[in-house]
């Protein structure tokens, strides 16, 4: 059948040729790729849910501007402790014996005493500190972390990959056999290396080097689509209207694969924050007294039976900030991929049909 | 008469775009017999593959079909899923434009011919193979055993179609719809495959729809025609009624758009250009891809002489892969030349490097074949233009867009389109803006490869009289590459003929067409289409006896 199947999907395309020549008249590529956007309903949802989460992250703690213990002046946050604050643990009411269970009460119907969200509404870590403060530091550590990583591989990853792609010959296999050097060492291993020796100068300085190391992938696919778009007519064109190289890398080729930039740029910063993740659980990340997210759970990786807690709300913060950035991904790969068409649900198939027989039977 | 194999009636096809149907087809009525062929003609968009596709239930999911459809007195609309994939292949069988993207890639010719015939009946693989190789043998691919095991890329381009053909023919079909079978083939081949398509016609008695919309090919295939435009049926008769007494005026229109081959006035150039200094000259050119890994060196174009004189246009014919689009490519500068001496303008760039070609570049405008892959799709139209003056130095800002807006005007787009995406303008709009970024630093010497290839016969018309329009007003030299001595034929004061990478003659118009002294020059001639079925039959003849 594989004659038959390729025949149906040569007709589907010369439809949805034909269709999409209709459907983008009169607008410009990124007015087209914005309203396909907006129409991919996980992605917005996610832009608006992962803004307002990074806005209360970053509004949650004082800032203090200057030296830390004598600073210039604070800007305060929303939440009363700060993660390096330590209040006297609670013992009451905690179930089996435990300490420093969570006072947040969001089921109202259960004991009666309405939503609140009381003193530690995340519960409290082994000496006191406050697990709220905790898990807004960490995620500040670990979304600072991930757009560090974002950009740095994201600007190395794209001309690293349209160097050897419109170059080829020699610079591309002198670049291209680096790739492979460092696609050989696991990035893993590579942070543990750099987090044993520089872990303790701080998250940002770690979010850095691990962006050294991360921009493989993505150079490997810019370069691939600078292969083929090298050999387009219009860079041809180009080069007869008088380019030069940087003007037909930048201006020419660059904007017609950014939807493959965009793309992995966000794949990539997801996965950026699963590598802190596990560098820190590993030990090799952010280190104490600072916290991230994976720090957290790694600390707290024995408290797993008895204070769950520990547990669940560092874990909700990684799975929530990973799957957004996720979805966006996914919302623009479509609305910049011109064959991704919305399709037609068999509900709407059956109302048109309806509509129509309607109109005719009139 | 007898009960027709296939019967249209009131046929609509529709699509669901945006929340509204927009039609494809509109209430088609007509009727193919047995050994007949039906020739649905029309300009893309015309619904001519939508009709095609339809009547299969191929189409798209957003698509929706009212009307009825019967296949040897079954109705086809509405049946079942089973039903229809059992008259697929069976009753009715498809060949389609692209050979290559048609059949699988990763199966042999062979394996796809038996996987029909196998779907379809009860039969053994070594039975299977034998009926195959008897097809294979019957579309006449050379070595029809050792065919059976090639892959679709190891055979030509016309092999692949006959192949296609091949395994369409599997099962004795009724009806054989055939979308643009020829379109992608070179004239030669292209004629072979409508001689083989005739010849099976009336060994198996099947009847043909046949999708195109080259007139040359109706007349050459067609019984009956029908004449489509934006959905509709325009006119619908013999194909002698059509071509000798059309009525309708789109029909006319669509005739007359077609170009003939020897009907246009002479096109002289003064006698004292030919005295001038060439624009361009080629002595001895051979240009080469170099050796790649594994995959040697390729010579393209082996000892070339071709000169163009000042307000000259010469027309490069060739088949595909015969060197023409290398030689345009060459003369600016695109690819370097392997041996010889090739000059522009007096400047001898043989060995030049990029750094010395930026002058050069000042003199040259290319416009390339595909309209679509020629515009950056991310930049304006109006940067496209303006980009050789910006990068020349001569304007901007404010200055820029004057002499945009006044390329726009030359080549009859409105000023307003400055603004345009290349996705927002038909393809033969876009052609137009590929000459006039070409023509914006009013060049010299202009290399046209294959301009109108892409595009519409009406459309191809009237961009082929602006090219004149514009030839004349501005008196630059041409190189016009094309595999359509009837395009080349209008334009050229002098034609040059390639094959396999050699100049195989070159002359003036007349010489060419009427007094060609290469054979292969000769088969050229006689393998073009023409519009006119009379004539065609007596080509054909002429073609069968000499063989």
């Amino acid at each position: 059948m594989a004659r038959k199947d390729k025949a149906v999907e040569i007709v589907n395309d010369a439809n949805e040729n034909a269709i999409a020549n209709k459907e983008t008249e009169g607008l410009s590529q990124g007015q087209i790729v914005f309203r396909r956007f907006i129409r991919h309903r996980a992605a917005m949802f996610s832009v608006v849910f992962l803004f307002i989460l990074i806005t209360v992250v970053f509004t949650s703690l004082d800032w203090r501007i200057g030296n830390k213990d004598k600073p210039l002046f604070t800007i305060p946050g929303w939440w009363k402790y700060g993660f390096e604050d330590m209040p006297e643990l609670r013992y009451a009411d905690c179930p089996g014996g435990t300490v420093g269970c969570p006072t947040i009460d969001g089921i109202p119907f259960l004991d009666g005493d309405g939503v609140s969200l009381g003193d530690h509404p995340f519960g409290q870590d082994d000496i006191g500190r406050d697990y709220l403060a905790l898990v807004m530091r960490g995620a500040q550590r670990s979304i600072l972390v991930m757009f560090i990583i974002g950009i740095i591989a994201a600007t190395l990853g794209t001309v690293i990959g349209a160097v050897s792609g419109y170059f080829r010959g020699l610079v591309d296999a002198a670049l291209m056999r680096l790739v492979d050097f460092i696609i050989t060492v696991p990035v893993i291993i590579i942070g543990s290396v750099i987090g044993f020796h520089y872990g303790n100068k701080g998250a940002a300085f770690l979010a850095l080097l691990l962006g050294l190391f991360s921009w493989t992938g993505l150079s490997r696919l810019v370069r691939g689509e600078f292969l083929t778009l090298r050999e387009r007519e219009f860079v041809d064109a180009a080069r007869v209207a008088g380019a030069g190289n940087r003007r037909i890398i930048f201006k020419h080729i660059l904007p017609n694969a950014v939807g493959v930039i965009i793309v992995s740029v966000t794949l990539l910063m997801s996965g950026a924050i699963l590598t802190e993740t596990a560098l820190s659980y590993l030990g090799f990340g952010v280190v104490a007294p600072d916290v991230s997210l994976g720090l957290l759970i790694s600390t707290y990786q024995d408290a797993f039976t008895t204070r769950p807690w520990l547990f669940w709300y560092p874990g909700i913060f990684i799975i929530a900030i990973a799957l957004c950035i996720n979805f966006i991904g996914d919302g623009l790969r479509d609305a910049f991929d011109p064959r991704q068409r919305r399709r037609l649900s068999r509900k709407d198939k059956a109302n048109a049909r309806n509509m129509a027989s309607r109109t005719e039977v009139a | 008469m007898s009960e027709p194999v296939l019967q249209v009636r009131e046929f609509t096809v529709e699509f669901w775009v945006d929340g509204v149907w927009y039609p494809a087809a509109i209430k088609m009525n007509f009727d193919v017999h047995a050994g007949k062929t039906l020739a649905i003609v029309g300009e893309s968009g015309s619904g001519k593959s939508t009709t095609a596709m339809g009547i299969m239930n191929l189409l798209a999911s957003n698509a929706r079909t009212s009307g009825s459809v019967k296949v040897n007195g079954k109705e086809m609309l509405g049946a079942s899923k089973a039903a229809l994939r059992k008259a697929r292949g069976k009753e009715v069988a498809y060949i389609f434009q692209e050979p290559m993207t048609a059949l699988n890639p990763v199966y042999t010719i062979g394996f796809q011919i038996v996987e029909t015939l196998r779907t379809h009946f009860d039969m053994g693989p070594n039975q299977a193979k034998e009926r195959a190789i008897e097809l294979i043998s019957m579309v006449e691919i050379p070595d029809p055993e050792g065919s059976f095991n090639k892959y679709p890329h190891q055979l030509s381009g016309g092999q692949r179609q006959r192949a296609m053909i091949a395994q369409s023919l599997a099962c004795d079909p009724g009806l054989l719809v055939a979308d643009e079978p020829t379109t992608a083939l070179d004239v030669t081949i292209q004629a072979e495959i409508l001689d083989l398509m005739r010849g099976l016609r009336t060994k198996l008695n099947s009847a043909i729809l046949l999708i195109t919309h080259d007139m040359g090919v109706v007349a050459d295939m067609a019984d009956e025609i029908l004449v489509m435009k934006d959905g509709h049926t325009v006119e619908h008769g013999s194909a002698d009624q059509i071509f000798n007494r059309p009525q309708h005026p789109y029909s006319k229109q669509l005739l007359a758009a077609v170009p003939k081959l020897g009907s246009s006035a002479k096109r002289t150039l003064p006698a004292e250009a030919r005295k001038q200094m060439p624009v361009m000259k080629m002595e001895n050119v051979t240009i080469a891809y170099p050796k790649r890994g594994r995959v040697p060196e390729f010579v393209a174009v082996r000892d070339f002489n071709l000169e163009i004189f000042p307000g000259e246009i010469v027309g490069l014919v060739g088949e595909s892969g015969s060197g023409k689009t290398t030689v345009g490519r060459a003369a600016i500068g695109l690819l370097p030349i392997k041996s010889g001496k090739l000059e522009i303008m007096g400047n001898d760039i043989s060995k030049a490097t990029w750094k010395e070609l930026f002058p050069i570049r000042r003199h040259t405008g290319i416009v390339f074949q595909d309209p679509a892959s020629s515009l950056n799709p991310r930049l304006p139209i109006g940067e496209s233009i303006g980009e050789p003056i910006l990068l020349a130095g001569l304007a901007k800002g404010d200055e820029l867009n004057h002499k945009v807006e006044d390329l726009l005007e030359q080549v009859e787009l409105p000023r307003s389109y400055r603004n345009r995406f290349p996705h927002e303008l038909s393809g033969g709009q876009r052609q137009r803006v590929g000459i006039a970024r070409a023509l914006a630093l009013t060049p010299d010497l202009l290399i046209a490869d294959e301009p109108t290839s892409a595009l519409d016969v009406s459309v191809q018309a009237r961009f082929l009289e602006l090219l004149l329009e514009l030839q004349d007003k501005l008196k630059f030299a041409c190189l016009f590459i094309s595999h359509d001595l009837a395009v080349v034929d209008i334009l050229s004061h002098r034609i040059a003929v390639m094959q396999n990478g050699l100049l195989v003659e070159e002359g003036d118009r007349d010489d060419i067409l009427k007094r060609a002294k290469h054979e292969y020059t000769r088969k050229l001639i006689a393998a073009v289409p023409v519009p006119d079925p009379e004539e065609q039959r007596k080509r054909r003849e002429a073609r069968l006896a000499s063989k």
